[in-house]
């Protein structure tokens, strides 16, 4: 026999886990988690049931919409506004449009302007009547309060298929006004979704405002304190619902928002329970100015006197507008051409991810999802 | 909105900032740019509390052409060459006062991208960092987390330069192994 040879040493490197996270599990959330609302994943470090660290991945729907923009016209890259945050398409149009209105001095007719905050409000309603039904999904109602949600969005979608052709991505906008007028009879179908609304919010809110499984849930989950929130740059419901008072339809008051009477709900804790409610009173707000768009709605044209080609001299500029998740912003940069030298998307859904980690630390695996679905996010407007 | 004023104080107290009426923005150098916006927090001095958007913007370098007249009375055309560089774009608003945009601007050269992070003062610029980074290919001094946003991570180059050259075959796997690494070696356009 001869001797054995010696036993080559292994060829990876034997790694020894730091003593603190030895007993710690590594869980990858996601990407095709049912609670991430689309293509999101969340790397979580638990310790038994309590998050340690949470690192967001982001980019598995990334399409580069900016880079795409620079290569079209102007106007081409409004349908593709619609595929950011396809929730609330008519309030991307605005945003966009708003800030090429600023490259261009395009005067917008009186009842292209009622409409568009008819539009961009029935859109809140849209996003927040789905948002309410997803989060209570992610609470563990599976599915009913969802689909209560969705039988009122169905009959505002359908208002949108009538006036812009399509019942999610409406490419209704343009540069100066909107694309068309909206049929006959519409206003007044309009007005009766509008009248019939607080019905179906009564009934919402007696099943689940005071549920004490809600309470239990989404009460002292998630606080975000107001200068936290200002300074990670949250805005939108989010903001509010940690008791900053900034609302830009009241801050900017864009299109014709100063000639509307309403109020901006504001949170006192700034839990997941006040993020969930404010949604539920902004939404009552929404119709009350609904209401008094719809009674002051002028008749006359919808598109102003826009120039064909739309050629901006040499500028830059910035407009936003308090869509439904937060400050949507447009950041344009014209050099004279057709064409945006540089055109950029300030996503609220992505901003609003910036304190995920700080407030899931301390609170359980489920909570996170409660705390994720409490934040609102489209993926479609968070990797771009 | 933009009030003109927003931006003189700043010029008084750091005069090496310049203001660009062209895009409305504050040229801020690097090496002060943290203490600037830092400056820019306080109560007396506007309250900028609210770092909304954050940016890159790419400028190739540009070729002007000229003509100048000679002492003997000819013309001549003359090239010169005008730099082009990376600008890191910040839109400041104070939502206590209700005023802005500011706009600051970090302008570094294409061939060496580096710029001061501001996340340690508006923690909103934190991923539009990284996304300027991932995008731009900015390098940020002071980000808490310098990675990637959108890109994965073996991706190579950024692509909102002006100048980026995509990939011969779309269809590549970032898998680093076999024939698949192999077809993407040959059929890559390598810039």
């Amino acid at each position: 026999m001869s001797t054995a040879a010696p036993i080559a040493a292994p060829p990876y490197k034997l790694v020894r886990h730091d003593e603190a996270e030895a007993g710690l599990l590594e869980v990858s959330m996601g990407p095709h988690h049912p609670s991430t609302h689309g293509v999101f994943r969340m790397d979580v470090k638990l310790d038994g049931e309590t998050v340690v660290r949470l690192k967001p991945v982001f980019g598995y729907l990334h399409r580069n919409h900016e880079k795409l923009a620079e290569g079209m016209s102007y106007l081409s890259s409004m349908p593709f506004t619609d595929r950011l945050d396809y929730f609330n398409s008519m309030a991307n149009n605005w945003a966009y449009a708003l800030a090429a209105e600023k490259l261009v001095d395009v005067p917008v007719p009186e009842r292209a302007q009622y409409l568009r905050v008819i539009m961009a409000e029935l859109t809140r309603l849209v996003n927040h009547t789905s948002l309410v039904g997803f989060f209570l999904n992610d609470l563990g109602a599976l599915g009913t309060p969802l689909l209560y949600a969705f039988r009122e969005r169905e009959r505002i979608l359908d208002l949108f298929e009538q006036a812009s052709g399509a019942r999610m991505m409406c490419n209704y906008f343009r540069f100066g006004g909107l694309r068309c007028d909206v049929p006959a009879g519409w206003l007044d179908r309009t007005r009766a979704l509008v009248g019939g609304f607080p019905k179906f919010l009564d009934e919402f809110e007696k099943l689940l405002c005071e549920n004490e499984i809600i309470l239990a849930r989404t009460q002292h989950v998630g606080v975000l304190s107001g200068a936290q929130a200002i300074n990670a740059g949250i805005t939108g419901p989010m903001l509010r619902a940690s008791g900053v008072n900034y609302d830009l339809r009241k801050v900017d008051a864009y299109g014709i928002y100063d000639r509307f009477s309403f109020r901006v709900p504001l949170g006192a804790a700034g839990d997941c329970y006040d993020r969930f409610m404010i949604r539920m009173l902004e939404m009552r707000e929404s119709l009350k100015i609904l209401e008094q768009a719809l009674r002051d709605i002028p008749e006359g044209p919808v598109m102003g006197n826009a120039p064909r080609v739309f050629k901006p001299a040499a500028a830059e500029v910035y407009g936003r507008v308090e869509s439904p998740k937060g400050e949507l912003g447009f950041y344009l940069i014209a050099d004279g051409t057709t064409k945006p030298y540089r055109y950029r998307v300030r996503p609220p859904s992505l901003i609003n991810l910036t304190v995920l980690e700080d407030l899931c630390v301390g609170h359980s695996i489920a909570d996170a999802v409660v705390i994720l679905g409490s934040i609102d996010i489209v993926l479609g407007e968070v990797d771009r | 909105m933009t009030s003109p004023a927003l931006h003189e104080p700043v010029l008084q107290q750091f005069p090496a900032t310049r203001w660009d009426a062209a895009a409305r923005a504050l040229i801020v150098p690097a090496d002060i740019a943290r203490a600037v916006a830092q400056w820019l927090t306080q109560p007396a001095n506007g309250e900028f509390d609210y770092c909304s958007n954050v940016t890159g913007v790419d400028f190739l370098p540009k070729e002007i052409k000229e003509k100048t007249k000679n002492a003997d009375g000819t013309e001549e055309t003359l090239t010169r060459t005008e730099p082009g560089s990376l600008q890191v774009v910040y839109h400041l608003y104070s939502m206590r006062r209700r005023t802005g945009p500011l706009v600051l601007k970090q302008v570094a050269p294409r061939e060496k991208p580096v710029a001061a992070s501001l996340t340690p003062v508006w923690r909103s610029c934190e991923l539009q960092e990284r996304e300027v980074f991932d995008l731009f290919g900015v390098r940020f001094e002071g980000h808490p987390d310098l990675r990637r946003l959108l890109m994965w991570d073996e991706f190579e180059g950024f692509p909102m330069r002006r100048d980026y050259v995509e990939p011969a075959d779309y269809e590549w796997e970032p898998t680093p192994h076999g024939e698949v690494l192999e077809k993407h070696r040959r059929g890559k356009v390598i810039s």
